[in-house]
């Protein structure tokens, strides 16, 4: 058993030292090499950290949602109708939310203004998030004051600012009370901008949706499945268009890899002339070159995609997030958690790896199969 | 058409697999025609030469394609999220109807290509191109099946469309495509069960007679494709009940998924690896008389027929192992 892996021992010693004396070709070739590994990985790394970003975020999301359209356009909802919606069998809570998005013109960016549900604050008081203090540079217990509908200031006493934790989903958040966000807005009583809506049992949610928009033709429901559905496709749609830009990049990598493969060098002709005239088979230059190649394309591959995961997951994939992300003046901070997987990286292998051998494969052939008086007399 | 990078590598993959595949059967057909190993003119020699060409496409491209059905399933899997009722790959694969055909196609793929792989290595072997004829024959017959693969894979990823939320209306429910979700029945345990130890068995009892006294390649070869296809209908109607501790799933797929300990690759890797050298040892049979195989093959057919028994053996050992732990009890 021990002399054939001794033969493919010996040849990738070879193998190596081959790469090896021929240097500034060979780490060109890598060099190029990694740097494709290292876009493409980037973006798959990325667009998959940001699809679980977004699946994390929705958990806490309500399971329905249930606007009002009128002419088509997003209105506010009779707060009344939560009580019918609640008759539902299968519907456990129904909360009217209220809340809006509040241009702010100091830094040209809007902010979210909600209600506080879950917690009271007091009148005249705000909690949030780090987006906002950050560019309002204020700290809690600093003043605020944001224009009303009518362009009047109101003052709010800034509370509370929302942990780094929740940034993702509190960054550009404001939080007041009830009433403040009808007096900031104008807001009628008795309406919510929507209702959110949790069932005992998720199955049933298409169910009640049904039931729902039988009742009152004018809602529209949507569910945290299809949100989630529509993200995923998103992400999913702006990777793939971003690797179809690629493509060409790919295709440019392919052809250089072509050219270097068919363009031996005459030292190097001589070399594999040399090696079959002392007995070498042409099986064992396929094979010498195979090794060549698997050593240039796991080099590049893995450290292409090392340098892909620093990227991405220490420094936030700065060469494209704005891409990727859409654009905000108030983008959350935050880190992307690192998270990589076995079918991430069989993609990225067929994506780079797959292209570069085959168009290596019959420059390689012509090379191993010249003959050995022609290949020293050149 | 969904742009996910892992539909862009699968479409890469066959088109690169269809494009070697014809490159070599291109010259498959060469050589068949001009094929004359007595002779020594130029012609000939140049032919010798594109042997080693298409000893170097096929084999990747052939191994290309058996990683691109497990990466097929897998983006099945991974895409059905995208579609309204789909739980697993099953449901994405009922999508649009190209989806099984193509997964089929795929593995009879593989079974050929499998064989192909063994007339090669058993090709190689002789010192005067002893299968020269068949192998290239093969190939030729492979290279349609390629192209119609890749059409049904293309056609069923090109055609796949997510259920995205509209502007118009925000739910999706009573599209009617519950559908594709229901469960795939199976047949019933109750005869599966002695059927699939019955045919493990035969299998066993035929390789050991093979073993012994070299006869009945042909029978062994049947066999273990009748115990490929036995034992994915089993693992259908009760292995996987076990597996999933639930006496109604009957999902093929969601075995390949982490909440199972992704048994599922070993288990079918071992059934696609054990019918390949199963069909490999009948595929061999007619050969054995050829001069200059009469002393590898013989030894050549043994090392398959134990690796097909040895896969047979771990698939069951590993079902096995899963009846015995699994709570349900049927």
């Amino acid at each position: 058993m021990r002399a054939p892996t001794q033969r493919y021992r010996n040849i990738l010693d070879f193998a190596l030292s081959s790469l090896l004396r021929r240097k500034g070709r060979n780490l060109s070739l890598t060099g190029v090499y990694t740097l494709v590994v290292f876009v493409l990985a980037s973006l798959i790394f990325f667009v998959q950290a940001l699809k679980r970003e977004a699946r994390e975020l929705l958990v806490q999301a309500p399971d329905m949602v249930v606007q009002r359209l009128v002419a088509g356009r997003h209105d506010p909802i009779l707060a009344a109708q939560a009580e019918a919606i609640r008759s539902i069998r299968g519907v456990l809570e129904v909360r009217p939310r209220l809340w809006g998005y509040y241009y702010d013109p100091a830094f040209g960016g809007n902010l979210t203004v909600m209600a506080n549900e879950h917690e009271p604050i007091a009148a005249d008081a705000v909690w949030i998030g780090q987006g906002v203090a950050r560019n309002m540079r204020v700290n809690e217990g600093d003043l605020i004051s944001l224009r009303a509908y009518d362009g009047l200031p109101m003052l709010f006493l800034v509370q509370k600012i929302l942990p780094t934790e929740s940034e993702l989903v509190s960054s550009d958040l404001v939080l007041m009370a009830p009433r403040d966000v009808r007096s900031l807005f104008h807001f009628p009583e008795g309406l919510a901008t929507d209702l959110a809506i949790t069932a005992g049992n998720p199955r049933e949610l298409p169910t009640i949706a049904a039931k729902i928009v039988e009742r009152f033709p004018d809602a529209r429901p949507i569910l945290k499945a299809e949100l989630l559905r529509t993200y995923e496709a998103v992400f999913d749609w702006r990777g793939g268009l971003m690797v179809v830009v690629l493509g060409s990049a790919l295709l440019s990598f392919v052809i250089f890899a072509w050219d270097k493969a068919t363009g031996l060098s005459a030292e190097e002709r001589r070399e594999i002339g040399i090696l079959k005239s002392i007995g070498w088979e042409s099986s064992d230059v396929l094979l010498l070159k195979f090794w060549e190649g698997t050593v240039v394309s796991l080099t590049a591959f893995l450290s292409g995609i090392l340098l892909a995961y620093v990227h991405v997951f220490f420094f936030s994939a700065r060469l494209f997030e704005h891409a990727l992300k859409g654009w905000s003046v108030l983008f959350p901070r935050y880190r992307l958690l690192p998270a990589l997987d076995g079918y991430q990286l069989t993609v990225l292998f067929f994506l780079t790896v797959l292209p570069y051998t085959a168009a290596t494969l019959v420059p390689i052939w012509r090379a191993a199969t010249v003959d050995p008086d022609a290949a020293m007399r050149t | 058409m969904i742009q996910h990078p892992g539909i862009l590598a699968l479409l890469l993959a066959s088109f690169l697999v269809s494009l070697l595949l014809v490159g070599a059967g291109w010259q498959g057909l060469r050589i068949l025609h001009g094929w004359d190993l007595k002779s020594g003119s130029e012609g000939q020699l140049d032919l010798e030469r594109r042997t080693y060409l298409v000893s170097t496409l096929v084999p990747f491209a052939l191994v290309i394609h058996f990683l691109s059905l497990f990466l097929f399933i897998f983006t099945a899997d991974n895409l059905h999220t995208q579609f309204v009722g789909a739980m697993c790959a099953a449901g994405s694969l009922a999508v649009n109807p190209f989806g099984y055909p193509a997964l089929l196609a795929n593995i009879a793929v593989c079974l050929v290509a499998g064989m192909w792989l063994i007339l090669h290595r058993a090709d190689t072997q002789g010192y005067d191109y002893p299968l020269i004829r068949p192998k290239y024959t093969l190939l030729l017959g492979l290279v349609p099946l390629v192209l119609l693969e890749t059409w049904l894979q293309t056609r069923y990823l090109t055609g796949l469309k997510a259920d995205v939320m509209t502007s118009c209306c925000g739910s999706l429910f009573g599209h009617g495509r519950q559908g594709f979700a229901a469960e795939l029945a199976g047949l019933p345990p109750r005869t599966m069960q002695p059927a699939f130890w019955a045919t493990f068995m035969l299998l066993g009892l035929a390789g050991l007679v093979f073993l012994r006294s070299r006869k009945g390649a042909r029978l062994f070869a049947l066999l273990s494709l009748g115990f490929l296809l036995m034992a994915v209908a089993s693992l259908i109607s009760f292995f996987c009940l076990y597996i999933y501790a639930l006496p109604s799933h009957h999902c093929p797929f969601c075995l390949l998924q982490r909440e199972y300990g992704f048994v599922g690759y070993p288990l079918y890797g071992s059934l696609l690896g054990g019918g390949i050298t199963g069909l490999g040892v009948g595929a061999l049979a007619p050969f054995r008389t050829r001069k200059s195989l009469v002393v590898t093959l013989p030894g050549l057919q043994a090392k398959l027929a134990w690796t097909t028994l040895a896969l047979a053996a771990l698939f069951t050992l590993v079902v096995g192992i899963w009846m015995a732990m699994s709570p349900l009890r049927l």
